[in-house]
């Protein structure tokens, strides 16, 4: 094999293609963009699945560092000092801090005798004191009521509801967990925290796809201090934002130098992210990756019929070519160039529609499933990886069958024996 | 000598019945003759010119060209005897559909490593040397079957190699086309290229030097014309 033999090769696959029927073309170029996507999509959807939930936990809760209380401790010491660190770092671009604290709520408390199967009321329910300006500003939450209004700064004897506190939105009936039923948005509930009840307002319900905020009760930080009788500001957690390009593990680090990881669990958001997620990802990943090659093997023994079908069909031109002068290898080598003119062009339409179509589309439109606004990941590197894949899947179905039929006798080609 | 065939033998057989096609010829053909090769349907002309041609393997004997004996050479040395010794007219033809009348003519060129540029030029000539120099860039279904053989004389006389064989290359064409294309083989011939030519048609047999008239498998006349 030589230099000659590939440009020979080169020209012969270049004249094909441009000369065959050009539906054949687009249809095998279809063929291999289909498999291109679903090379890339089915792995980048399931990945996106979790990665939206990490995003969510990010964008709506945590932040880029997340500063919460030790477990040994009911709250984070030496509160004030933290945020006056905070205060003064260029890097922070601004926080926001809550109080938590266990409570519950009763909803049709006023009419109720409760039978035994008659739930009502939401078990273990934590109360967020907020400050809802602030959140809505580092956070966006109002963007994420789906009923009723957001708290605003003024709010009294008013609390928004996380989704997964409702039946209507979790129908779950477990001894575990008991969502309530008949509340919506001006519903009177019975809150209790600590040893204080009192009759509150549902003002809204609030779906964000983070767990940590969707089971949550949110009520003003201020009034929530005044009902647990809470005379210090130390709180529970702080979320930090920092400024574009800036790193969390920056703001972190500068944190910890400052000895306030004795009195605090400071974390940059992706440390905080709970296991399970991680691992579900990796599961996922290994899913679409399965999946993946399920579509590389369907992908190679379509090529392969495709090369076959047109080599037999071309076995009298093969014949000719042989009987010319022209070397197997070099015919061989022309069908491997058909080859990859498919995958590089289904790959590049591929990626053209990945990376220009879906992938803005669905970032801007995020597939709603229960738990996560699932996007698109697929980044330029993985989804290059699996072009180079499907390349060499390629390559080999495109080259066996063309070297079983050039290996055929000359003249039994030519003659069509 | 150019061509030495000693004892050349071919059978056919599907697994039951043996068909002798060729029984054991031997012949020489000299370097710039022009040869018919003659015989009834059947008679084995076009299987020798194969077996001489490199393009079947006999199923025994010798083919001897340029006193190198055909049968030692591998798939690749054949291939690179076929592309660089020896030029071909089939009867139908045989262009590829895909490439236009000077890329069918200029592929041999190519694969013996000229450049696009040279191959063009010689394939240019040698189209406008059969009268198709107006004819460069139609793809073979854009001519007809009298064009279209032409190109595929000026494919075998491209790369000027020393024997060219012609199998039945009139057989498809109206009596002015084959006139015209014996008419160039007459003309190449006369600047001493060696022609074996494959034909049923009397008329063209006599316009050889030498006819070689076949049947059953066996040579029953050798004659110069």
């Amino acid at each position: 094999m030589n230099l000659t033999s590939f440009k020979v090769a080169f020209f012969l696959a270049y004249r094909q293609v441009k000369r065959s029927n050009i539906w054949t073309t687009i249809l095998i170029v279809f063929v291999m963009m289909l498999t291109f996507l679903n090379l890339v999509v089915i792995s980048g959807i399931l990945v996106g699945l979790i990665q939206g939930s990490e995003e969510a936990f990010r964008t709506r809760y945590a932040g880029d560092v997340i500063i919460s209380k030790l477990i040994e401790k009911p709250f984070i010491e030496r509160t004030t000092d933290i945020t006056n660190a905070l205060d003064t770092m260029p890097e922070v671009k601004e926080y926001t801090t809550r109080y938590l604290q266990g409570g519950s709520v009763e909803a049709n408390y006023k009419n109720s005798i409760r039978k035994d199967n008659e739930i009502k009321v939401a078990a273990g329910g934590q109360f967020a004191g907020i400050n809802p300006e602030k959140e809505d500003r580092l956070f966006g939450l109002s963007g994420y009521v789906i009923e009723g209004q957001y708290l605003s700064n003024d709010d009294y004897d008013v609390i928004m509801l996380g989704a997964n506190l409702l039946y209507k939105y979790t129908p779950i009936d477990s001894p575990s967990f008991r969502p309530l039923r008949d509340v919506e948005p001006g519903s009177k509930v019975r809150v209790t925290l600590g040893t204080t009840t009192r009759e509150m307002i549902v003002k809204g319900i609030i779906k964000t796809k983070s767990g940590e905020l969707d089971q949550r009760v949110y009520i003003n930080a201020g009034q929530l201090r005044q009902m647990i009788g809470r005379d210090d500001f130390n709180v529970n957690e702080i979320a930090v934002v920092v400024n574009k390009d800036v790193q969390p593990e920056v703001v972190r680090d500068k944190l910890l130098a400052e000895g306030f990881g004795e009195h605090a669990k400071i974390q940059k958001w992706s440390e905080a992210i709970p296991q399970f997620l991680d691992q579900i990802k990796t599961t996922f990943a290994l899913l679409g990756n399965l999946i993946g090659s399920i579509g590389i093997i369907v992908a190679s023994i379509t090529i392969f019929i495709v090369i076959f079908v047109n080599i037999v069909t071309r076995r009298k031109f093969i014949g000719i070519l042989k009987g010319i002068g022209i070397t197997p290898e070099t015919i061989e080598i022309s069908y491997v160039f058909q080859s990859i003119f498919y995958a590089v062009v289904g790959s590049a339409f591929g990626m053209g529609i990945v990376f220009f179509i879906l992938k803005p589309f669905i970032a801007a439109h995020p597939i709603d499933f229960p738990f996560s606004d699932g996007i698109l990941v697929a980044t330029l590197g993985g989804t290059l990886i699996r072009a180079l894949v499907l390349l060499i899947a390629t390559i080999l179905a495109g080259y066996i069958p063309a070297r079983i039929i050039v290996r055929k006798n000359t003249l039994d080609a030519i003659l069509g024996r | 000598m150019l061509i030495q065939i000693k004892n050349l033998t071919k059978t056919y057989s599907d697994g039951v019945v043996e068909t002798r096609v060729l029984k054991g010829l031997a012949l020489n053909i000299d370097r710039g003759e022009f040869v018919a090769i003659m015989g009834r349907s059947g008679a084995g002309k076009s299987t020798f010119l194969y077996q001489m041609s490199l393009l079947d393997h006999p199923t025994s004997g010798e083919v001897i060209i340029n006193g190198k004996n055909t049968e030692t050479m591998n798939q690749k040395e054949r291939a690179h005897f076929r592309l660089n010794t020896l030029g071909y007219v089939f009867q139908d033809y045989a262009l590829l559909p895909e490439l236009t009348a000077i890329e069918n003519v200029g592929l041999p060129l190519l694969m013996q490593g000229h450049t696009r540029l040279h191959a063009d030029k010689v394939a240019k000539d040698a189209l406008e040397r059969v009268g198709l120099g107006h004819r460069l860039n139609n793809l073979p279904s854009q001519l007809s079957g009298g064009e279209q053989q032409r190109v595929s004389i000026s494919r075998a006389i491209a790369h000027n190699p020393e024997i060219i064989f012609a199998d039945e290359p009139t057989a498809n064409l109206d009596s002015e086309s084959s006139k015209r294309v014996i008419d160039i083989f007459k003309d190449i011939h006369k600047n001493g290229q060696t022609i074996i030519m494959v034909t049923h048609e009397e008329e063209y047999g006599r316009m050889t030097e030498r006819t070689i008239r076949l049947a059953d498998g066996v040579i029953i006349e050798d004659k110069k014309n």
